[in-house]
């Protein structure tokens, strides 16, 4: 029955990737892509990346919200929220104002740095206070968020540099285009390899008593799923911007329906979040056709008002 | 056997454990008993390599756990410490199978496969191995924890208050089980426990702790006495038979 919904859940996402394909501002039918080389090449250079791009960056925001949920122990986390992105976008704008004819490569590095360090501290505050409050932790995170997006803000408009920054940071897929996207490629590595630790990040969410007496090396998985969010982090902002809620509402339904054992639920959580990410943008790129309305915009929308059901549900309200 | 050598823990500049000199040996229930902040959960980490000593060395069969490594380490012993808040979405089946990773790192197999079955069996858990842990009583999640444990096979099994959160018959099935995991499977377990009277009846050792220290060391019969027990715990305490069996009455 399982493997049923699961077959149901691939046609779907591949569904709803091949109506991503053949919508947008230029009309192309499969019939054209066969005759037509100069469609053709509109389509292999910018509406296949885009597909790509969306799946990718979908599934691994999704996969790097559930690691960082299972290394706090806390279900209210994800990394747009408590600090990782916004720390990326501070690192994006160091180089900006540095190092501006930087290669978008070195950016990402830079970025991802950053991110790196903005999680850590995160996890070092709230490993602090863990065991007062549930709540306190995202809400620790959410500050620590701000108050290192309030930083980037003032030196961005002391550089003025907002306006340039804002474009960074929107979660947008319209600039996907062949030649600036490609390194989504590596997102998509690195929530494979998160695949194949799976049973070492569902260990590491049963605490660290738990992973040390079953002789889990608890430092090392702590550092490998902090440097597959901080990669994740850095990468997705520089490429697409920011995607808000995913990490938060992807993570949280597939355990509902399908629990934590990360090893059986990865697949479901890399479809849906690739699947949300792809119905967002069809949203957004059809509702005021021709014109777009960026992912992030219907993503927040959608995203908060599941996020308000899963905080309603009894279960989770402890 | 496990020898506590010269074990010294402090916090800032308060000691939660001072020159601690013990030796457990193999075979039988060890039930370590004492007063709020005698250092006993802390010697029981320390022993189980979850918290590291300043001084002092721990050997369990001469291996020392500081320096051995942790996935050798967790095919001789294993620990269980109280549950914290959260809560995982995992089967019963599924936790208890993490009993076995020291071996199989993941990969269950058909002799993996039976001691699970084995171990929820033992435990009475078998008609709820498909329910969710955040389904299941207090009780029935700290019984489905000491499941995964057995399931971990090894030579020592130590448990931090296996009692919390059962009531009277289920603290009674599990003093029972662990009993019987020691005659029968040949296990040493060593026990944290608050209520001396299950401590009198079930083990074979008790070590008494206060302030850091242990203080005796004993038979339930050389512990089980009004002036010793006074002593640990400052408050009166009389020794009653009832049955055969010590039992303290200090209510």
């Amino acid at each position: 029955m399982k493997s049923l919904y699961f077959i149901a859940a691939i046609l779907t996402v591949i569904g709803l990737a091949v109506i991503s394909l053949f919508i947008g501002a230029g009309h192309i039918t499969p019939a054209d892509l066969y005759s037509n080389e100069n469609i053709r090449d509109i389509f292999f250079a910018s509406r296949v990346p885009r597909t790509v791009a969306l799946l990718f960056a979908g599934s691994a925001m999704s996969v790097s919200g559930l690691i960082m949920q299972l290394l706090t122990q806390n279900r209210f986390v994800e990394p747009t929220l408590v600090g990782t992105t916004q720390s990326a976008s501070l690192g994006l704008l160091v180089m900006m104002v540095f190092a501006p004819a930087a290669s978008i490569m070195s950016k990402m590095v830079v970025a991802s740095l950053f991110a790196m360090a903005g999680t850590l501290l995160f996890m070092l505050i709230s490993r602090k206070i863990v065991l007062k409050s549930t709540l306190m932790v995202p809400l620790i995170g959410i500050m620590l968020g701000a108050v290192i997006s309030a930083i980037t803000t003032f030196f961005a408009m002391y550089f003025d540099l907002l306006q340039s920054l804002g474009g960074w940071e929107s979660g947008d897929f319209s600039g996907i285009l062949r030649g600036r996207y490609e390194l989504l490629w590596l997102v998509g590595g690195l929530t494979l390899l998160a695949c194949f630790c799976a049973d070492q990040f569902t260990i590491a969410g049963l605490g660290r008593d738990f992973s040390i007496n079953i002789g889990l090396n608890y430092r090392r998985v702590m550092l490998l799923g902090l440097t597959v969010i901080a990669l994740i982090g850095g990468i997705v902002v520089v490429v697409v911007g920011v995607l808000p809620f995913l990490g938060l509402i992807v993570p949280n339904i597939v355990s509902l329906l399908f629990g934590d054992n990360i090893r059986k639920t990865m697949p479901w959580i890399c479809l849906f979040g690739g699947g949300l990410v792809l119905l967002c943008d069809i949203i957004g790129r059809t509702i005021r056709y021709p014109f777009e309305i960026p992912v992030s915009v219907i993503l927040g929308v959608v995203g908060a008002v599941l996020f308000l059901i899963l905080l309603n549900r009894k279960r989770y309200a402890n | 056997m496990i020898e506590i050598d010269n074990i010294s823990k402090q916090y800032q500049t308060t000691f939660v454990l001072k020159n601690v000199n013990a030796t457990i040996t193999k075979g039988g229930i060890t039930s370590i008993i004492g007063p709020n902040g005698a250092g006993k959960s802390t010697l029981l980490s320390i022993i189980s390599r979850l918290l590291i000593a300043d001084e002092g060395v721990v050997r369990v069969n001469n291996l020392d756990v500081a320096t051995t490594p942790s996935d050798k380490l967790a095919t001789y012993l294993s620990v269980l410490r109280q549950e914290n808040r959260y809560t995982s979405r995992l089967t019963v089946q599924e936790l208890v199978g993490f009993g076995r990773y020291p071996y199989t790192k993941g990969r269950l197999n058909s002799d993996d496969h039976r001691r699970i079955a084995e171990a929820l069996d033992y435990l009475n858990l078998t008609e709820f191995k498909d329910r969710f842990l955040d389904e299941l009583s207090g009780g029935q999640r700290q019984r489905a924890y000491v499941a995964m444990i057995l399931c971990q096979d090894t030579e020592y099994v130590l448990l931090d208050e296996p009692l919390n959160n059962l009531d009277m018959k289920h603290s009674v099935s599990m003093m029972k089980q662990l009993r019987k995991a020691a005659d029968e499977l040949g296990k040493t377990v060593v026990l944290v426990i608050h209520d001396i009277n299950f401590a009198s009846v079930y083990s074979d050792t008790i070590l008494a702790m206060k302030k850091g220290e242990v203080v005796y060391q004993g038979t339930p019969d050389d512990i089980m006495r009004s002036s010793i027990l006074e002593d640990i715990f400052d408050t009166p305490i009389k020794i009653e038979q009832v049955c055969g069996q010590n039992i303290a009455v200090y209510y």
